[in-house]
């Protein structure tokens, strides 16, 4: 709702955004894609900052040239990428998506898909969708709005994404291309690099204590000696969210309330 | 001699569906709640077809059908409304367990069992949905070995051979020569093309003489052709309420009583009567008179 653009009073939408945006930084010419407000605002702030090599879409079927705002329409187009197209993309690996996660464990493994046993489910929710096919094919991440241990559990009820301890029971190919970079939620960055590619808590946002994370994690996560807090958007990046991208806040809609 | 006139495929939503016997596997076009063939899904709704095999990319047409307890099978990505993430009747079909069979696969998947069927392959390999528990749900996919060098050892997607494919476009001949004019034919032409010959139908928002085709977009638009389609229904606002652009967006606020109906009994029965328990001129009449 600001127009204010000092980086004191830095909102937990826009340091989820930059973190997103971090998360495609050195991918070069490849389409980063977002599913939901801040993944998506992630790949355009990456693309109108530091990688700008970077293929965005309008959320339909075009590639923009622009720095579209959530909502706009004005848009230049450089390309046309209707659903198949993004088929053979992901399928070809030209493409890092960052995805949301029902569920989530330890080694990556992601659940869109339902809540209770797949028969028949307690919540049937929108089925595998991509997820399969993206996670075996190209690099993926997660954007989660609400970190939770009941998000972050032990075992996910249906595997959509597939995780590090999935890939590695698989073939050479799918071991060299399979990629679950980053994890970004409302309290902290994770990633998998550890030696068996187990869940680690990379950075806590501003504000945000090591044992908050754990607390929120229904599983035993890595945590690190010295775990540093997550950046904040430098000023450049803080203008080009409120003043291009996102002049009608719609970065802070897509996350819990603060308690 | 002067040739034969050009035959006229122009039939109706019901004489479509009274082609239609009960188990039959039929292939629905559009992509959630986008340029789904509405009209033909309602005529589905009032005739007395059962045990159907449904594959979507799912959006209202999957849920109408699971409320209706059409469904025998559903073979589907997602089934999604879009602007309103989850479908409530498919929602409840699956948690109360009332679709017998049930096969769900990654979204390219069932592009690729369609363009198998397509193809006339019994199969077409892919990495998609190995590792994942697509093959776990579904223990009657099996994997190939490559037979080359790499010996990859890959997922075999049976091919989705359908009895009847029904799609919506935005103009067409009455061949069946038809025209996407929106960003997407999504994927349309496969669901044409992995069904067997006579049952293929093609509803459209208007029907044009062949010549004003190249009038309305460019020869991109022209995907799909006559030998493809075995049907052509005129249905201006077929697609209702999903999306047809650009002849129109969807019907948010009547997506919204659809999906609030869907939660209670009571306002289902109601939503019923209103649209969809007479003919689709009185559907387009209630839904214009709100």
């Amino acid at each position: 709702m600001s127009d204010v653009t000092t980086s004191s009073d830095v909102t937990l939408g826009e340091i989820c955004v930059a973190a997103v945006a971090d998360t495609f930084r050195g991918d070069g010419e490849i389409f980063a894609s977002g599913m939901g407000t801040i993944p998506m605002l992630g790949a355009r702030l990456a693309r109108a900052t530091f990688e700008p090599d970077l293929l965005v879409s309008d959320g339909e079927a075009f590639f923009v040239a622009n720095d579209l705002p959530v909502g706009g329409t004005d848009k230049q187009v450089e390309g046309w990428i209707p659903f198949r197209s993004v088929f053979d993309t992901l399928w070809g690996g030209r493409r890092h998506v960052v995805m949301g996660a029902t569920q989530i464990d330890r080694y990556g493994n992601q659940n869109i898909a339902n809540i209770g046993p797949w028969a028949q489910p307690k919540a049937q929710l929108l089925g595998v969708r991509g997820a399969p096919g993206n996670t075996i094919n190209h690099t993926t991440s997660y954007f989660i709005g609400n970190h939770t241990s009941r998000c972050f559990v032990e075992k996910v009820d249906t595997v959509s994404g597939i995780g590090y301890d999935r890939a590695a029971e698989m073939g050479e190919w799918v071991k060299a291309h399979h990629e679950i970079r980053r994890v970004v939620t409302n309290l902290a960055v994770l990633d998998f690099a550890t030696p068996d590619h187990r869940m680690r808590l990379a950075s806590v946002h501003p504000g945000v204590t090591v044992d908050d994370v754990v607390a929120a994690t229904g599983f035993e996560l890595v945590v690190p000696d010295d775990v540093p807090t997550t950046r904040t958007p430098t000023d450049d990046e803080l203008r080009v969210l409120r003043e291009v991208l996102d002049p009608r806040s719609f970065r802070d809609r897509e996350l819990p309330k603060p308690a | 001699m002067s040739p034969a006139a050009p035959r006229s495929k122009r039939t109706t939503e019901d004489e479509a569906v009274a082609t239609l016997a009960d188990g039959m596997t039929i292939g629905i076009g559009g992509w959630g709640s986008r340029r789904k063939p509405m009209s033909l899904v309602r005529a589905l709704l009032r005739s007395d077809v059962k045990d159907l095999t449904v594959v979507s990319y799912g959006g209202p047409d999957v849920g109408l059908l699971c409320a209706a307890g059409k469904v025998r099978k559903l073979v589907y990505g997602f089934v999604s409304l879009d602007s309103i993430a989850l479908e409530p009747h498919f929602r409840q079909a699956r948690q109360s367990g009332t679709i017998p069979e049930v096969v769900e696969y990654d979204e390219g998947m069932l592009q690729w069992g369609l363009y198998a069927a397509s193809l006339r392959l019994p199969f077409l390999p892919t990495r998609a949905g190995l590792g994942s528990d697509v093959v776990v749900n579904d223990p009657t996919l099996k994997t190939v070995r490559s037979p080359y060098a790499d010996g990859e050892e890959l997922l075999a997607v049976p091919a989705l051979t359908l009895d009847a494919a029904f799609v919506h476009l935005n103009r067409s001949d009455e061949r069946g020569n038809a025209q996407f004019l929106g960003p997407d034919l999504y994927f349309d032409d496969l669901f044409l093309a992995a069904a067997e010959p006579g049952r293929r139908f093609l509803s459209c928002e208007k029907v044009v003489p062949t010549a004003e085709l190249l009038e309305n977009g460019s020869f991109h638009t022209l995907k799909i052709n006559r030998s493809m389609v075995d049907g052509v229904i005129e249905a201006p606002n077929g697609a209702h309420f999903t999306n047809c652009q650009p002849d129109y967006e969807r019907d948010e606020a009547f997506q919204k009583e659809y999906a609030q109906a869907a939660g209670d009994p009571e306002a289902w029965k109601a939503f019923v009567d209103t649209y969809l328990s007479g003919s689709e001129a009185d559907y387009q009449k209630a839904v214009a008179s709100r």
